[in-house]
């Protein structure tokens, strides 16, 4: 435990340096990126050793609090969430060091500074997250990282729709912990300690432990981005630095899964109704993320949807498991939660190797909005080529990893359709249909993406001079590209350290869930041996052509547009032109907003226009009119609002004798 | 024979489903001929042998909802030069992903109405069920009166299901009022429909309102 | 060794189909028509030829044709044929056999996309909307196959599909044959959801998409397409003739009818129907996955 304290220590004292050094940008981004990698590197051997089995002796610190005491442990399920947070925040870091060189010249002294030691407070918050075994610990930790984030995504302070999403999302999360507040003051207090491990000694009716996993579905589900909680991920993600969105999408919303996952294998034998929940949920999530993420055009506020498109299918992944549980099926059990929890770290590894490649873009060619790029692939190849396999990694397609973890949650759901009797085999068919339409819209969006952006002729200026990115951004990239790729083609390796995991998590019996993993092994190792011939074959047909071609003339001319002479790049089909027959099919659901001004008369003097937008259903059918509607009783306490000190002071000093009066009683 | 009743089921599933994605008001009419048609041999599917009673049940069940209803129905189409749309508030692809929820709600449902008689195992109930909820939807979802009337008939015909699975022998003298019923329905609508038109030269239900006083 | 016999067949005689349909529709026309071998000559044709690439294109459009037809080779080696296992074969190998197109089609709609022509970006942004439709009924047609063999691999379950199958379970056998009969005309882009005979570029879908191509390109995308008409039919004409005989001949030469009598359907089916408006295509594939729902849900019971 020690070394991972060490590293968090590292994490404090270097962002408290790089704020002290703030007047210094180059000196600052040094302190604050090298700490925050050194930091991470340290707290990984711990972590790694837990993963391999070891035990790893928990920290058990004096708390003068009545509230059980401080305890820090990491267990499997713990390591398991701490990894791809390490790996994704130490990558960030180094990225970041670049990403943000540019922002010194045009931002005010002392805010790279300020942004690094948000940066390392934030990793540091994640971290103890996933090690605090107590539950007000972990509200302080899980406060740092929320802080920590809001001042991240507020860097670029000075624009107002900054301003505003940063708003949103600091609303957003303390609603969030509000709910996780009532959690833990419920369970506590049933259970006579804040402690994790005394929480299952709480008796508490069905019907209390039914409001309580609302609370947490609703608590944690707001930080991970559930559908309809995940309204400040389209906000937040956008405008926070490329690699602070990395982080936040990539790892930090998975602290909500586990937060949910810890705490809901604390509340007991689960009746079915909330493996049903998280299923139907996953689903809302899964497909309505994904057909948002269609129907945007700015870069990063689409990958931002397809976070809430992937954590639906984390849910449906964890429902499966959690009716596994209460049905008493350890082979669904293990099957639902191993392709959720190896979908979690699938899902940090393509999704910030997507981000970093978003902000490569936007570092070189100045701008998110995917109708005004194109043809950067020859402009930027390397970050091209690894946005390409995260694109395809995000779609769920073989061989890369994001094919396993689907893959594994597709079996527990087949394994549920075909041979489970009642209302159990119905989840089946949910989560099938639920995966196959989210997989077919995802790969509809990524060659929406790698099309409009990477593909064809470039639409602007921007986009025709873009550079590509140093090797300090292009590298982490790589890694990740090439960790995506070794774990499509480990698959059954790492499906078996999943294992251990759910049976700790879960309290299976280590052999029961071994061996269920041994039930996914001989496919897992077909679907392998297929990515591999899958690839032999690529091989030999690329040499094929190669050879064919060899003694032939090959030429190179413009795009042959159908006989049409010149076609220029603004002719080609856009983002929104190629998502428009599926928004289009779905609109019920997506409600864009379409405004046309036609061009006039048959010589017309000014251009026509049209542009459509699709703004977030939930905040404007459901948000906007709640919170007008709480507004509208709470605006008479403006009465009381004068901004004078005096009056404030009055106010202190009546509920104070009004306390007193209450506490004392009334005197005789 | 059960995979005899199986199959009528599945007709009368699909024919439900194409109800609800269909636009055009005519094909409408013959779904739900074909429907009424499939539906009345349903009792001699069942029946263990053929009587007179079965065989006069199941062909004044087939002439009345597979010839009269439509041939009225398409009459009243004519006479009122109503247009060819259905013209829903609800699409025809939301419509059909409700239809197959609704189906998927009433197998639910029906797990939880073990019933007895001859066809409690099969798929008569969820089937009834679904046939039930499938025609106030089209009430609900339609604007034309003449859906309505679609409506309430789809609704009869899942009766008629429900009838025949939770009742050995469906007791004539009932199921023949209840034609009637629907017959008598049919026919006043039918001249309403008419009238409304006459009257109004228009004939969506939501108008209707402006008649209040 | 008796596995190689399906893929062995499946790389020879794939071409053999597009000859067999365009032949049917000769007669339907009246018109003696291509030789059944017109696209073996095209293939070779093709593949001798040199080629012209756009100056806008990168390796991605290079890329397109080859993963087009390594991704199908592949998924042959799924799939089981006559009554023999396929070369692999494990449980879910029908997810990946769904998602081994899906790569195809990734990559295919990259390609397409790189030539920044706006008649390849239409086409491909129909075939990801109609293939993002089709694939919830494709993988629910299989999980309904799935629930009536009680197996999760195509060789099990088309290996111990049998004709008592279809006399006790025939209402949810067929409506599943409906809803792959749909799935494998809308993949395969034949009518009633795409003409490949059409000479419009506004209303195609797959054509458009390749219109760039040319030389050995041309042949792989020509190949690969083939390959796919011939891995969806087979599972279809495993699911329609589920028969096994304990030699292997017999197994083999009544799949291989299936096939080519797939091929006369298709032929068929293109001489006596129009295509659909676009509009209505997505409604034809929600059909086709209320069917394969509803197969599902009659055998859960």
């Amino acid at each position: 435990m020690s070394p991972f304290m060490l590293g968090i220590l590292i994490l404090f004292i270097s962002a408290l340096l790089a704020l002290a050094l703030r007047r210094e940008h180059e000196a600052a981004s040094r302190v604050g990126a090298f700490g925050a990698m050194l930091g991470c590197a340290v707290a990984t051997i711990p972590v790694l050793r837990a993963m391999a089995g070891a035990e790893i002796p928990s920290l058990i610190l004096p708390w003068s609090m009545p509230c059980g005491s401080l305890i820090f442990r990491i267990d499997l399920l713990s390591a398991l969430f701490l990894l791809p947070i390490l790996l994704v925040s130490a990558l960030g870091a180094l990225y970041g060091l670049a990403y943000l060189r540019p922002y010194a010249d045009r931002k005010p002294v002392g805010s790279l500074g300020r942004c690094w030691f948000w940066y390392n407070l934030l990793v540091a918050g994640m971290l103890l997250v996933c090690v605090s075994h107590n539950a007000l610990m972990f509200l302080v930790a899980w406060e740092l990282m929320s802080l920590a984030s809001f001042f991240l995504v507020a860097f670029d302070d000075e624009k107002t729709e900054v301003r505003d999403s940063a708003w949103t999302y600091f609303i957003a999360t303390h609603l969030g912990t509000a709910f996780i507040i009532a959690l833990f003051l419920t369970m506590g207090v049933a259970a006579g300690s804040f402690d994790f491990a005394d929480f299952h000694k709480a008796t508490l009716g069905p019907g209390v432990m039914g409001v309580l996993f609302l609370f947490a579905v609703i608590g944690f589900g707001t930080k991970a981005g559930f559908m309809p909680f995940h309204v400040w991920l389209p906000e937040a993600h956008p405008v926070a630095p490329s690699h602070v969105s990395a982080v936040m999408s990539g790892v930090m919303i998975k602290t909500g899964i586990y937060g949910l996952l810890r705490m809901l294998m604390l509340m007991g034998h689960p009746p079915a109704w909330w493996g049903w929940t998280l299923i139907g949920i996953g689903l809302v999530s899964g497909v309505l993320g994904v057909l948002f993420a269609l129907a945007q055009h700015d870069l990063k506020r689409l990958l931002a949807y397809h976070s809430v498109e992937n954590i639906g299918i984390i849910a449906m992944g964890s429902g499966l498991g959690m009716l596994g549980i209460s049905i008493g099926s350890p082979l669904l059990t293990t099957l639902g939660f191993a392709g959720a929890l190896l979908h979690v770290i699938n899902h940090a590894l393509f999704k910030s190797l997507l981000f970093f490649g978003a902000g490569a873009v936007q570092h070189g060619a100045g701008t998110r909005e995917m109708d005004h790029l194109g043809g950067l692939l020859k402009r930027l190849p390397l970050t091209g080529l690894f946005f390409l396999i995260g694109a395809v990694a995000i779609s769920g397609l073989p061989p890369l990893n994001g094919f396993v973890s689907e893959f594994l949650i597709y079996l527990g759901a087949f394994h549920s359709g075909a041979t489970l009797h009642g209302t159990a085999a119905l989840s089946g068919v949910a989560v099938i249909t639920g995966l196959a339409l989210i997989g077919g819209l995802a790969a509809a969006c990524f060659t929406k993406v790698f099309g409009t952006v990477f593909l064809g002729a470039p639409r602007t200026e921007h986009a025709a001079h873009a550079h590509e990115c140093g090797i300090l951004m292009w590298l982490p990239m790589l890694t990740l590209a090439a960790l995506c790729a070794a774990i499509g083609l480990c698959a059954p390796l790492a499906a078996n350290a999943m294992a251990p995991v759910v049976a700790n998590m879960t309290g299976l019996a280590p052999e029961q869930t071994a061996l269920a993993v041994t039930y996914a092994q001989w496919p897992l190792t077909g679907v392998v041996t297929a990515a591999v011939a899958l690839l032999l074959a690529l091989c030999l047909l690329a040499l094929l052509r190669r050879r064919l071609l060899a003694r032939r003339s090959v030429g190179a001319t413009g795009t042959w547009d159908c006989g049409y002479a010149r076609p220029t790049a603004r002719m080609q089909y856009t983002s929104s032109s190629f998502a428009q027959p599926i928004t289009d099919c779905f609109r019920m659901f997506l409600g864009t907003r379409t405004s046309l001004r036609a061009p006039g008369e048959p010589f017309p003097q000014q251009p026509g226009r049209l542009s459509t937008e699709t703004p977030d259903i939930f905040i404007a059918r459901f948000y906007r009119p709640l919170f007008s509607w709480i507004t509208r009783p709470l605006s008479w306490t403006l009465n009381v609002q004068h901004g004078r000190v005096q009056l404030y002071v009055l106010y202190v000093a009546l509920t104070l004798v009004a306390l007193l009066i209450w506490a004392l009683g009334w005197p005789q | 024979m059960s995979s005899w009743i199986d199959g009528v089921m599945v007709v009368l599933i699909l024919t439900n489903l194409a109800l609800l994605g269909t636009s055009r008001i005519t094909v409408c009419i013959r779904i739900i001929a074909l429907q009424g048609v499939v539906l009345g041999t349903l009792p001699m599917l069942a029946g263990e042998e053929v009587t007179l009673r079965l065989a006069l049940l199941t062909t004044a069940t087939v002439l009345l909802k597979g010839v009269v209803f439509p041939w009225l129905l398409l009459r009243a189409m004519r006479k009122a030069e109503i247009q060819r749309e259905v013209e829903p508030y609800v699409g025809y692809i939301l419509s059909v992903m409700v239809g197959l929820l609704s189906l998927g709600g009433s197998v639910w449902l029906a797990q939880g109405l073990p019933l007895p008689g001859p066809m409690a195992g099969t798929l008569a109930l969820p089937v009834a069920l679904f046939m039930i909820f499938v025609g106030l939807f089209t009430i609900c979802s339609r604007r034309k009166a003449i859906s309505q009337i679609l409506g309430y008939i789809v609704v009869e015909n899942g009766m008629y299901a429900f009838g025949a699975v939770i009742l050995d022998e469906v007791p004539t003298l009932v199921e023949l009022g209840v034609l009637l019923d629907v017959f008598v329905a049919v026919f006043v609508m039918g001249v309403a429909i008419y009238h409304i038109r006459r009257e109004f030269d228009h004939m969506d239900v939501d108008q209707l309102d402006t008649l209040k006083g | 060794m008796n596995s190689l016999i399906h893929p062995l067949l499946a790389l020879l005689l794939a071409p053999l189909l597009l000859g067999i349909i365009n032949r049917t529709k000769a007669l339907f026309a009246g018109r003696t028509g291509q030789p059944l071998l017109q696209a073996y000559f095209d293939l070779a044709k093709l593949l001798r030829k040199g080629a012209v690439y756009s100056e806008t294109t990168t390796w991605v459009f290079r890329a397109g044709p080859i993963v087009g037809v390594a991704a199908p080779v592949v998924a042959i080696a799924l799939i089981p044929f006559g009554g023999i296992p396929a070369l692999l074969n494990f449980p879910g190998d029908l997810i990946l056999f769904a998602y081994l197109f899906g790569l195809m089609r990734f990559m295919t709609v990259a390609a397409a996309l790189d030539t920044g022509s706006a008649f390849e970006g239409m086409g491909a942004s129909r075939e990801v909307q109609f293939s993002a439709l089709a694939e919830p009924a494709l993988l629910l047609g299989l999980a309904a196959l799935a629930r009536l063999t009680g197996d999760l691999s195509l060789s099990g379950i088309l290996g111990s599909l049998t004709p008592q199958d279809w006399a006790h379970a025939a209402p949810a056998l067929a409506l599943v044959t409906a809803g792959l009969l749909v799935v494998y005309l809308a993949e395969n882009s034949r009518i009633p959801v795409d003409d490949p005979n059409t000479h419009l570029e506004l209303t195609m879908i797959h054509e458009v998409m390749v219109l760039d191509h040319g030389g050995p390109d041309f042949g792989l995308i020509l190949y690969g397409a083939s390959l796919k008409l011939w891995a969806l039919g087979a599972i279809l004409t495993g699911v329609v003739l589920p028969f096994h005989d304990e030699r292997l001949w017999p197994g083999i030469v009544i799949a291989l009818g299936g096939m080519f009598g797939l091929a006369v359907f298709v032929g068929v089916v293109e001489s006596s129907m129009a295509r659909l408006r676009l509009l209505r295509v997505p409604q034809l594939l929600v059909a086709a996955m209320v069917l394969s729902a509803l197969a599902l849900v009659l055998l859960m019971r």
